[in-house]
Formats: C-alpha cells, sequence, structure tokens
C-alpha cells in the first residue's frame, strides 16, 4: 500500500476513535448539569447518586477524549503537511480558537468538578461543571466550523496557491455549519441518551431497583424519544443542502446513477462500480425524488453526471457512501422506534419503569452504542463522499500527503490500532464493571486527595 | 496594522515568544507530572496512590500547554510546522502513545476491577517513561538542526536520558512540596539521585550547539555578548549549588522551605530556556527556516493574536485558580 492510502487509513481510524469520546462528554456534561440542578432544586439523593455514577463515566471519556485528541492535532503535521501550507490562513486561526477558549476551559474546571466536589462551594461545583459542558461545546462548534468550511469552502481568495481569508464571518458561518453543527450536537445528545438508557437497563435486569437508577433509564429514554425526531428533521434539512453544495455526494448515497425524475428511494442495492449499476434494487417508487425535491417527479442528480469527457471519475467511491448513510438512517430508525415504544408503555396507565418488557430492556442494552455506530456512519458518509477533495474543489487529498516512507506510517498505524482495541476494549468493559458494583450498592472506592482546597478561601473571593 | 511597524516583522516575533512560552510552561507543567510517572515504580502501592492524587488535577490542563505550542506552531509557521514533525515522525508517534497510556491509566487504575490495577500502573510508568525519552531525543535531534547521523542519533539518545532525569527531578521536588512523612523522605532522596542529571543535561545541550552551528558560537562567544550573557550560567551554577545544599536539610522539622527546590527547579527550566531561545532565534527550523520566512500571512496572525490578548489572561488566571484551590499536601484517603 502506498503512503497516500496508509495515511488516510491512520487518520480515517485515529479520528474515528477520537470522534467516539467527545460523542459522549459534549452532551454528558449537559446532562450532568442537570443531574446537579435537580439535586440542588430537590436535595433528593436519586440525582445525586445520577451524578455519582455518570461523572466517572464522563472523566473516563473524557480522558480517552483528550489523548486521542492530542493524537490528532499532530496528525497535521506529520500526515497532511500540505493541508497546513495551503489552507492554514483559514484552519489554523479556527484550530487556534479552538485551543484558547475550549480546551483550557474544559481541562481546567474538570479538575475542579472531579476533584473539587467536598472541597469548593456548591455553587463553584456547579459553576464548573457548566463551563465544562460549555467548553465541550464550543470544542465542538469550532472543529465543526473547519470542517463544514473544508465541505463548503467561501470567504477567501488563492494568492500564489495559497488561501487567503477575505471575510471570517463568511468562513464561521458557511452554507453547511449551521446544519452540521446542529446535527452534531444532536447526534452527541442521542448517544448519551441511549448510552444512558442502556446502561441504567442493564442495571434495572441484574436487580437494581434504586431511585437513581429509576430517574436515569426515564431520563435517558425521555431525552432519546424528544430527539430522534428533531435528528431526523435536520438530517433532511442537512441533505438538502448537501445536495445544494455536493450534488456528487448526495447521488452517491442515492445510489443513482442517472439524472432524471421519479427517483426511487433506494432501501437495499449493491452498488456496481465497473459496471456504473447497481445491482439487487429494492426500492420504493418516487422515493428520492420525494424527499429530496419534495415532488414524485423532481429531477434528482446522477453520477454519471460526474464523469470527465477523458473518462476520469470525479465522483466519490459509490459503495462506502451509499452503505454508511442506509447504517446511519436506519439506527435513526432503530432509535425512533425502540424510544417511543418504551415511552408509550411507560405513560401508560403511569406504571413507569414498571411498565417495560423484559425484552425491550435487553434490547436496550446493546443500543446503549447505538448512537456510536450512527455518528460514525453518518461522519463516513460526510468524508467519504468528499474525496477526492480534501476541501471541496481547493484541495484534493493527495496534493496534502507527506512523503513519509510507507513502512513507517504501516507501523504506526499498526501501532495505534492495537492500542484502540485494547483501549475500546478495557473502556466498555470498565462502564459494565462500574454499573455492576455501582448496582452492588458499593461505596464509591477511596481514593487519596489532592491537596487541602479551601472552602474559605474560594468562598472570600 | 501599521501601528507599532510593519506587521510582517512584528508579528512573527510576537509568535515566536508565545510558542516559546507555552512550550516552557509545558516543559514545567508536564514536566513535573511526567517525571512522577516515571517515578512511581519506585514507590509502594499507598504512595503511588498518593503521587498520582497531587497530580490528579492539574495533569490535563498541563498537557494542553503542549496543544497550544503545537498549535501556534501550526498556525503560526506552518511550512517549518511540517518540516520539523515530518522529520520527527516516528519520536512524535512514541510519544503519542506514551501520553495516550498514561492519560487513561489516570482513570483507569482507580475505576478498573483491582485485578487490573497493576496492569494500568505500569502503564503509567512506560507511558511517562516513553513521553519523556521521546521529548528529550526531539529535543537532542533539534539542537543538532534535524540532521540524521550516527552522531546526532548519539547526541540526541543521550539528551533523552537526561531530559528524563531532569523530569523526575522536578517531579520529585513537586513531590518534596506535596507530600510528607516517608513519601516526603524519599522524594528528597529522589532528587538527590535527580540532580546530576540536570546538569549534565543543561551542561550538554549549551556544549553542543555552539560546537554544532558557527552561528550559535558566535553568538555566544564574542564581545560584549559573552559578558552580557555571563549571568545565564552564572546563575544557573547557583541555583544548583543551593539546591545541593537545600536538599541536605530537607525535610526540614516544621516543614518550611519544602517549596524551594520546586521554585528553584523552574527557575533553573527558565534560564536554561532563555539560553536556548537566544542560540537558535531568528530560526525555527534550526539553520534552514526562520521565523520571517514561515509565517502565516499577517491577516491571519492578527486575528489569532487579538483572541489570545484576550484569552490568555483568563487562561493564566483560572489556571492559577485551580493550583489555589488544590494547594497544600496530597492527603491520604478521602471520599469524592
Ligand atoms: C446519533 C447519530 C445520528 C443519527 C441518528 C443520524 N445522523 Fe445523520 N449524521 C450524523 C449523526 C447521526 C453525524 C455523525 O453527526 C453526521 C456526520 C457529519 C455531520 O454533520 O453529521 C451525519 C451526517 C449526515 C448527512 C451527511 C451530510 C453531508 O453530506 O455532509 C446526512 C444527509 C444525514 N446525516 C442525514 C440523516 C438522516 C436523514 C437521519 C435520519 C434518521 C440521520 N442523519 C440520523
Ligand atoms: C469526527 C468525526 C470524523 C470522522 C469519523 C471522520 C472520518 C474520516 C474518514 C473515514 C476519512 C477518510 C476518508 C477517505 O479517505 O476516504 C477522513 C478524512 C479526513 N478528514 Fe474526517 N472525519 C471526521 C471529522 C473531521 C474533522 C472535524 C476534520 C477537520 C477538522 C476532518 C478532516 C479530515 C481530513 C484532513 C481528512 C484527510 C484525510 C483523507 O481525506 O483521507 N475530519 N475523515
Ligand atoms: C481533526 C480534528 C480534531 C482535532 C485536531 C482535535 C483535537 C483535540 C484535542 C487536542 C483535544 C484535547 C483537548 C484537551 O487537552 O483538553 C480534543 C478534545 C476534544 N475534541 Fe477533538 N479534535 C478533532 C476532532 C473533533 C471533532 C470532530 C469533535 C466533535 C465534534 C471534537 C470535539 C472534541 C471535544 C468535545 C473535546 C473535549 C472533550 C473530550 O476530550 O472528550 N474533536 N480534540
Amino acid at each position: 500500500m502506498d503512503t497516500l492510502l496508509l495515511s488516510r487509513i491512520q487518520f480515517g481510524a485515529n479520528i474515528s476513535f477520537h470522534i467516539l469520546f467527545p460523542t459522549i462528554t459534549i452532551a454528558l456534561g449537559w446532562v450532568l448539569l442537570f443531574f446537579k440542578l435537580r439535586y440542588n432544586r430537590t436535595r433528593d439523593m436519586k440525582w445525586m447518586e445520577a451524578y455519582r455514577f455518570w461523572v466517572k463515566v464522563f472523566a473516563l471519556s473524557f480522558a480517552m477524549g483528550v489523548v486521542s485528541g492530542i493524537t490528532m492535532s499532530f496528525q497535521f503535521g506529520t500526515n497532511w503537511p500540505g493541508f497546513m501550507e495551503i489552507v492554514g490562513n483559514i484552519a489554523g486561526p479556527l484550530l487556534a480558537y479552538e485551543v484558547m477558549t475550549a480546551f483550557f476551559l474544559e481541562a481546567v474546571f474538570l479538575g475542579i468538578m472531579l476533584f473539587g466536589f467536598s472541597k469548593v462551594p456548591g455553587w463553584l461545583h456547579t459553576l464548573a461543571t457548566f463551563l465544562v459542558a460549555f467548553g465541550t461545546t464550543m470544542s465542538a462548534f469550532w472543529i465543526i466550523v473547519l470542517n463544514s468550511w473544508m465541505h463548503t469552502p467561501v470567504g477567501f481568495e488563492m494568492r500564489d496557491g495559497v488561501a487567503h481569508a477575505t471575510d471570517w464571518m463568511a468562513i464561521i458561518f458557511n452554507p453547511s455549519m449551521p446544519y452540521r453543527f446542529t446535527h452534531m450536537l444532536l447526534a452527541s445528545g442521542l448517544t448519551v441518551a441511549f448510552l444512558i438508557a442502556g446502561i441504567s437497563a442493564f442495571r434495572w435486569l441484574i436487580v437494581d431497583r434504586s431511585q437513581g437508577v429509576r430517574a436515569t433509564l426515564t431520563t435517558g429514554l425521555g431525552l432519546g424519544a424528544l430527539l430522534i425526531p428533531v435528528q431526523i428533521f435536520v438530517g433532511d434539512l442537512h441533505g438538502l443542502n448537501t445536495l445544494e453544495y455536493q450534488p456528487q455526494k448526495v447521488a452517491a448515497m442515492e445510489g443513482n446513477w442517472e439524472t432524471g425524475p421519479n427517483v426511487p428511494l433506494l432501501l437495499f442495492a449493491i452498488p456496481d462500480e465497473e459496471a456504473r449499476m447497481n445491482r439487487f434494487e429494492i426500492g420504493i417508487p418516487n422515493g428520492a425524488s420525494l424527499i429530496l425535491k419534495h415532488s414524485a417527479d423532481g429531477v434528482v442528480p446522477g453520477l454519471n453526471d460526474f464523469v470527465a469527457e477523458d473518462g476520469t471519475v470525479l465522483h466519490p467511491r459509490v459503495a462506502p457512501v451509499f452503505y454508511s448513510f442506509r447504517v446511519m438512517v436506519g439506527t435513526g430508525m432503530a432509535m425512533l422506534l425502540l424510544s417511543w415504544a418504551a415511552v408509550v408503555l411507560m405513560l401508560r396507565k403511569r406504571r413507569g419503569v414498571e411498565g417495560l418488557p423484559t425484552p425491550l430492556l435487553w434490547a436496550m442494552v446493546p443500543m446503549a452504542f447505538s448512537g456510536w455506530v450512527a455518528t460514525l456512519a453518518g461522519w463516513y458518509t460526510t468524508e467519504i463522499g468528499r474525496q477526492p477533495w480534501l476541501v471541496q474543489g481547493v484541495l484534493t487529498t493527495k496534493e496534502a500527503v507527506a512523503d513519509v516512507p510507507a513502512p513507517m506510517v504501516a507501523t504506526t498505524l499498526a501501532a495505534y490500532l492495537a492500542i484502540y482495541v485494547i483501549l475500546l476494549g478495557a473502556y466498555v468493559s470498565v462502564l459494565f464493571y462500574l454499573a455492576t458494583k455501582a448496582s452492588k450498592g458499593e461505596r464509591v472506592s477511596l481514593r487519596p486527595a489532592s491537596g487541602q482546597a479551601s472552602t474559605e478561601l474560594v468562598a472570600a473571593e | 496594522m501599521t501601528l507599532f511597524g510593519d506587521p510582517a516583522v512584528w508579528l512573527p516575533l510576537a509568535f515566536a515568544a508565545l510558542m516559546g512560552l507555552s512550550i516552557l510552561i509545558y516543559v514545567v507543567l508536564d514536566g513535573f507530572d511526567l517525571g512522577v510517572g516515571v517515578l512511581s515504580p519506585l514507590a509502594s502501592e499507598e504512595e503511588k496512590d498518593r503521587m498520582i492524587a497531587s497530580i490528579g488535577p492539574f495533569w490535563d490542563a498541563n498537557e494542553t500547554w503542549l496543544v497550544l505550542a503545537i498549535g501556534i506552531l501550526l498556525v503560526a509557521f506552518p511550512t517549518a510546522h511540517g518540516a520539523i514533525l515530518t522529520a520527527l515522525y516516528l519520536p512524535v508517534a512514541i510519544m503519542l502513545i506514551g501520553l495516550i497510556l498514561r492519560g487513561v491509566a489516570f482513570e483507569f487504575r482507580a475505576k478498573a476491577p483491582v485485578r487490573w490495577k497493576a496492569f494500568w500502573d505500569k502503564a503509567f510508568f512506560w507511558g511517562s517513561l516513553m513521553t519523556s525519552l521521546s521529548q528529550g531525543y526531539m529535543l537532542g535531534l533539534y539542537v543538532m538542526g534535524l540532521q540524521v547521523t550516527w552522531f546526532t542519533l548519539g547526541f540526541a539518545a543521550i539528551t533523552a536520558v537526561f531530559l528524563t532525569v531532569a523530569y523526575s527531578f522536578i517531579g520529585a521536588t513537586w513531590l518534596i512540596m506535596k507530600t510528607d512523612g516517608a513519601l516526603q523522605r524519599k522524594s528528597v532522596a529522589w532528587a538527590k539521585g535527580g540532580i546530576w542529571g540536570v546538569v549534565l543535561g543543561m551542561g550538554a545541550v549549551s556544549v553542543a550547539s555552539p560546537f554544532v552551528s558557527a552561528r550559535i558560537f558566535d553568538k555566544w562567544f564574542s564581545v560584549p555578548e559573552i559578558f552580557l550573557l555571563a549571568p545565564l550560567p552564572l546563575m544557573s551554577a547557583a541555583l544548583v549549588a543551593l539546591l545541593w545544599y537545600a536538599l541536605r536539610y530537607l525535610p526540614t522539622k516544621d516543614d518550611s522551605w519544602a517549596w524551594f527546590p520546586f521554585v528553584a527547579t523552574i527557575v533553573l527550566f527558565v534560564l536554561g530556556f532563555f539560553g536556548m531561545a537566544y542560540s537558535f532565534y531568528p530560526y525555527v527550523v534550526p539553520e534552514q527556516l526562520t521565523i520571517y520566512e514561515t509565517a502565516s500571512a499577517p491577516e491571519s496572525l492578527f486575528i489569532i493574536l487579538i483572541g489570545t490578548l484576550f484569552v490568555l489572561p483568563m487562561i493564566l488566571g483560572y489556571t492559577a485558580l485551580a493550583y489555589i484551590i488544590f494547594r497544600g499536601k496530597a492527603t491520604a484517603l478521602s471520599y469524592d
């Protein structure tokens, strides 16, 4: 394999690993704030229990997010020097703002949030929790600004082959940013909702009937049921936006080869790039035309429009985009079904958690990770759908790659993959271990304190 | 934009200073927590818990200075960023893997089943060691102008060891300040064992850089520079002597002066850093690319600078707040 392909796999592996954890921390920060505020208000211990348990998951996820994020920030230099050389004037300030307005905020207040609970006044602890949640959201904002600019670049001009910013407002609020940012935040909310519901269902099933588990199970399911319709709606808008700016990507997502009206919505197919057609199609007639153009005879762009005169293919590879899009949407549908069924059953005769049948509770356990699946599938759709461009119409992936010897990239790739597999296994098993331990009512493990943290001093400030 | 003269001149300089500042803060702050990691196998189980507790609230923010430093290199000097990081491809990868291991070990050792604790303790140690060694190696290679020959690789191997010892030294001085009892006495012994590494390390870099580059030689060994610069090595020597002396009398009965070795070591690191900064200015890639040749477009630098002027004081402020909140000794067991 050549350096380019290896570097792409390495980047894909690293960012896929990274995104798993921010997806959790972005929304979990806000959920923790919710638990904390409920507790402040009601003084009901169940909210405190919920906070205590999930703050541990947060700490673990955050650590995973931070270390994989540091890897990310070195990648640009080690593998994609061309990226910074050509669009550095735009990417640079956005990344710098992320570090300055988000990373430090989270990192410092995380210390207070995790270690200061009984040491600083309650209001300061609540404030620290808020600032951490705010910080993670800011991180997401800046990085999504950069990423969506790479899909829909505006507000710049090329001088001597280098991009120069001309309008920062246009760059930040680029055409796909609002959709992508909203869709990502909702994705994070859903991931956390199903994670909380799944782990709480697991605790319920291993006979933990505490008020804390009841509270988190209903919070998770309620949040999921609330967000999923919004996500589907926003996803649709996101697709329409992509249709306008990256029609070749939508054509690949739909698996549509010929531009024309009355295009079906394919539920299943095997795209064959050699023959430039689909095999084993199963579709809903006029479906794609209806979704994308809101009329049965709406004209939908096809892949054959993106082949140059000389036969060079100017659209992304079809199969990965086509399949990953279906995985995402399918997972979304499963989320809709599960969360709504659960909410209806809980509301019926007001039976609450007792109203949930055991098979449904068991189904929720693997769904704890459905958010991860949908998020990764979504990103694969987006990013592979942008190929061969790195910055749409400005810079190709090939132009950005470093000329590091391929064996070197292969070695480090193998090392990263090995570590990721181990860490992912450890992470998931620790989640279930913590859940089991908490269900047996064991005390939070004793640990030494970090320093004296005086309440008076901070209160006096 | 012409307020202070030509922005193409002062902006790169301002960013070089900012980058230097964050590297310096990084080396001091992550230096001590990496050092604690390197020292961890020498401690008993209970002591390990306390050592790690002493850095628990800080390590994440400490590492963020590395992200900032690399971020500034990337945004302000993009060509240099590519050149340096592709040249250091392997050591960077080793450092990243080290950082991953130790970063997650903090959490896993406290949360995973007890029978796994020893495994995560090992991950914490090896991660810290890999990170320190690779940073020292990169430092050595950088001083050698990023050239790869048997000689430069040998030199880099030596700086790798010295920087690791220097980190353990500052880690030990941190522990002298943050612990008490037997662990504090142990830390004094570790510091005594490590001080030679600091001396030899700073000595090696100071002797090697002028001999590798005639330009650096001239910068130091010509009149009047040599007299103006003399305070740097002299102050360093004085500090080392004071440290040596202090370590003989620590820990004191009433725990006075426990802060001294840590503070003195910070000053020592600062002095060493200024010496290096003076040698290498105006180059970012030694002897190849200057900060002026590689700087980004002024309008991009300007927009970052404005943000920095607002945000940096805030960052420093709440970092200080965290150190104030968690001041005092790391204590035995607690319930949160
Ligand atoms: C829990 C996660 C999740 C769920 C349930 C969905 N998505 Fe999604 N989707 C994402 C998580 C996500 C994502 C990971 O956040 C992506 C990748 C990039 C982005 O902005 O969002 C994404 C991308 C993405 C794109 C590609 C945008 C582009 O071209 O750049 C489209 C068209 C949709 N989504 C549409 C949908 C629809 C119609 C859904 C209905 C079920 C849906 N998504 C559910
Ligand atoms: C977080 C979720 C993300 C995931 C899962 C993801 C996934 C991927 C994948 C799979 C590729 C390889 C595409 C291919 O080569 O076929 C890729 C490429 C890339 N993405 Fe993303 N991406 C994400 C977000 C981002 C963000 C936020 C940025 C920029 C700030 C970014 C920048 C890049 C770059 C620079 C490449 C270059 C390598 C390449 O094109 O192969 N990605 N990404
Ligand atoms: C190429 C792209 C990316 C780079 C270079 C990058 C870099 C980083 C770094 C260095 C950190 C550690 C910060 C610290 O020290 O505290 C981090 C954490 C984080 N990143 Fe990324 N990141 C990227 C992609 C993403 C994406 C796509 C998202 C989300 C949409 C994201 C969201 C976050 C969040 C919320 C955190 C802090 C919380 C946590 O660590 O879990 N990042 N990132």
